[in-house]
């Protein structure tokens, strides 16, 4: 395995995409592009696009946060650079 | 106990506690007083940086816009939230393992250049003014309603109190303060609403019962509100967007990449011990955040509604609004009615004079709305309802108990003073560390830098307050605008310079003055140079929101885009950046040999 910095560099930058396209894609997408699209969907009292911009994004943020905080400290041991 | 004897109690009590913390926990060193000695555990870190964050914006302000902007309000939600994930992966763990105190001297070493840190300075200080500003004013109404104040002494008192615990307690202070504040202001949020919500939904949990069914009716909450809201001729609540989309969108962007770029924020990144510690630290503060912030759309949908069905008693079980006898008879009003009355901000005036108060949206271009109003003898809408007085006056709306409503209040001073505190601070360093120390007088001693910060912050509250007299808008409209201004400076240049090692000094400092300039420029054209009522030039851009239609809060991510650009631009035909600082950002990128930030610089 190659274990260089621009090894190391290259998995984080991939990590960081994978989670800013969720994260534009609850807030952007769901929230606001396809919100009347969704909103024909419900999630109980809420129309899913409505639930997306007032509630649901936010939910996705924290929980994207803590699994990126993990991942890379995965990563960080993985390519041996994590802090002693 | 009276209601006005509860709130003296409840708000002096808390300030004896802040000032209290404050007093006992008076920093010494520099290193103390800028970021606690770099100890501070993540959880109340996070609760700290998110009482930080929280401001009068966030907790007055929000929610009321948000009642009365329906779906479109959602932008606020999502834009002062989404930028902590911007945060935790793009700029906190990296800028722990740079290792610097304050934003301005990250920029100096990454871009080999004093020149590009006074550019961030004042930068910084241009957006930390705007922010308190807004603080101020929102500290003026706060005290202005509950102490029975006029505004102007509300603001004064407000500067009395934030240069004391600022000024003598420094981040210390602030720290272990904010966590104080965090649980008054987050208690002062979700009580009223938890009451609220059990009253109309039966649902004790406000995020829940938002999407609930009302209490002894077949129709959900949201469907009766839309349903009400439509028949009185307002946009429908769950659908009505802020502008166009591309407006929602972009000024969503804006708020987000703000809060990214928010130098008091940033700095709370650089007292936790380690680099993946600064990457949890972001997750924990929008933990703490998120509980308002999800509280609060509640708190909007339940108040519009609670609010209509005051004014007509047709509105809670869905009968005709414009049917005889159902609008409110004005003498008999209740009593939170006639307090606010009092301060000019809800406002009565019987048009038709009939005695009874009649509101609906009488610029509606719903034909069918019209016809009604005209045949139930309505001429025009009676009451005017300024949305700022939304959150402070739900709990008396939904009839509360008193200490309810005195609770209230504590958390809106709270509130304010909290943001305005931590501003305080990343001016005061900027100015004495950043300016002084490293770029005009190099010999100045460690007292002499602690010193001179101290009166930054002192003029700071006094140009603030001076500037909160007569403010821009109100607190949300003038700290979206803060936004913009960090948006469009700050955040591109610290995202450039961990993430492109080639960018120079010249195409940051080029990018940094093109997008906070095209930024202040729209701005100023809408709001009036400096801020100054009067001097608009609308004209000269062809006229209010005349780029596709994006208002001036929104145009931060114009701005910070221009900046990308301008800075991409100008590095292509610029020296290139110096192979050891090339080397430096690859160093930063790993977070092997991360240090504790000490004293020393």
């Amino acid at each position: 395995m190659d274990t260089s910095g621009k090894a190391y560099w290259h998995a984080v930058l991939k990590l960081i995409g994978v989670h800013l396209f969720i994260w534009a894609l609850v807030s952007y997408g769901f929230g606001i592009v396809f919100a009347p699209a969704l909103n024909n969907i419900h999630l109980g009292g809420y129309p899913l696009g409505f639930w997306f911009a007032h509630q649901g994004s936010m939910y996705i943020f924290i929980i994207l946060i803590f699994v990126f905080a993990k991942l890379m400290g995965k990563l960080d041991e993985k390519f041996n650079v994590h802090e002693q | 106990m009276e209601l006005q004897t509860l709130t003296y109690l409840a708000v002096g009590l808390t300030f004896a506690i802040y000032i209290g913390i404050a007093v006992w926990a008076r920093a010494g060193s520099t290193s103390d007083f800028y970021v606690a000695g770099g100890g501070v555990p993540p959880v109340l870190n996070g609760m700290a940086t998110a009482a930080d964050w929280m401001s009068a914006a966030s907790f007055i302000s929000m929610a009321g816009l948000i009642s009365n902007m329906g779906y479109g309000g959602g932008l606020f939600l999502m834009g002062w939230t989404g930028g902590y994930v911007l945060m935790a992966m793009l700029l906190a763990p990296y800028l722990r393992k740079f290792g610097k105190f304050t934003v301005p001297s990250f920029v100096a070493e990454r871009f080999y250049s004093n020149g590009a840190s006074a550019v961030a300075v004042v930068c910084l200080l241009t957006m930390s003014i705007t922010y308190i500003i807004g603080q101020m004013t929102g500290v003026g109404v706060t005290f202005a309603r509950f102490l029975g104040v006029t505004n102007e002494t509300g603001i004064y008192i407000g500067m009395a109190i934030v240069f004391a615990y600022a000024v003598f307690g420094g981040m210390k202070g602030i720290t272990y303060t904010q966590v104080a504040q965090y649980v008054v202001l987050i208690s002062a949020y979700t009580i009223p609403a938890i009451f609220i919500s059990f009253q109309l939904t039966g649902n004790p949990i406000p995020q829940l019962g938002l999407g609930g069914s009302l209490t002894g009716q077949d129709i959900t909450m949201l469907a009766r509100l839309d349903q009400v809201v439509t028949d009185l001729g307002f946009g429908k609540y769950t659908t009505t967007t802020a502008g166009s989309t591309l407006n929602m969108f972009v000024y969503t962007i804006s708020l987000m990449i703000g809060t990214a770029g928010l130098p008091h924020v940033i700095i709370r990144f650089f007292t936790v011990p380690t680099v993946a510690a600064a990457r949890s630290s972001a997750g924990w503060a929008l933990v703490f955040i998120a509980l308002l912030y999800t509280t609060a759309p509640a708190v909007a949908a339940m108040a519009r509604l609670n609010l209509l069905s005051t004014v007509n008693s047709a509105a809670k079980t869905g009968g005709d609004m414009y049917a005889e006898g159902t609008s409110l008879v004005h003498a008999e009003r209740p009593d939170w009615m006639k307090r606010w009355e009092t301060t000019g901000l809800l406002k009565w005036q019987d048009k038709n004079n009939d005695g009874r108060i009649q509101y609906y949206n009488d610029k509606t271009k719903n034909q069918a709305v019209l016809d009604k109003a005209a045949a139930a003898g309505w001429a025009g809408s009676e009451l005017t309802v300024n949305a700022d007085i939304i959150v402070l006056a739900n709990p008396e709306i939904a009839l509360l108990p008193n200490w309810v409503i005195a609770l209230v209040a504590a958390g809106g001073v709270a509130a304010a003073l909290s943001t305005a505190a931590g501003l305080l601070l990343a001016i005061s360093s900027a100015f004495s560390h950043d300016l002084l120390k490293k770029i005009w007088m190099p010999s100045l001693s460690e007292k002499g830098e602690l010193r001179a910060g101290k009166i930054a912050m002192a003029c700071a509250i006094v140009v603030a307050g001076w500037l909160g007299l007569n403010p821009p808008g109100f607190a949300a409209g003038t700290v979206a605008l803060a936004f913009g201004i960090a948006a469009s400076s700050i955040f591109p240049v610290l995202m450039m310079g961990i993430f492109n090692k080639k960018m120079n000094k010249e195409g940051a400092i080029a990018g940094m003055v093109a997008g906070i300039s095209i930024t202040l420029f729209y701005v100023f054209a809408h709001k009036g140079l400096f801020f100054i009522k009067g001097t608009d030039f609308l004209g000269l851009i062809g006229g209010a929101n005349s780029f596709f239609g994006i208002t001036p809060e929104a145009f931060g991510t114009i701005g910070a885009l221009t900046n990308f650009l301008v800075a991409y631009v100008v590095s292509k035909f610029t020296p290139e950046c110096p192979e050891h600082i090339q080397h430096l950002v690859e160093d930063v990128r790993t977070p092997r040999g991360s240090k504790v930030i000490g004293g020393a610089h």
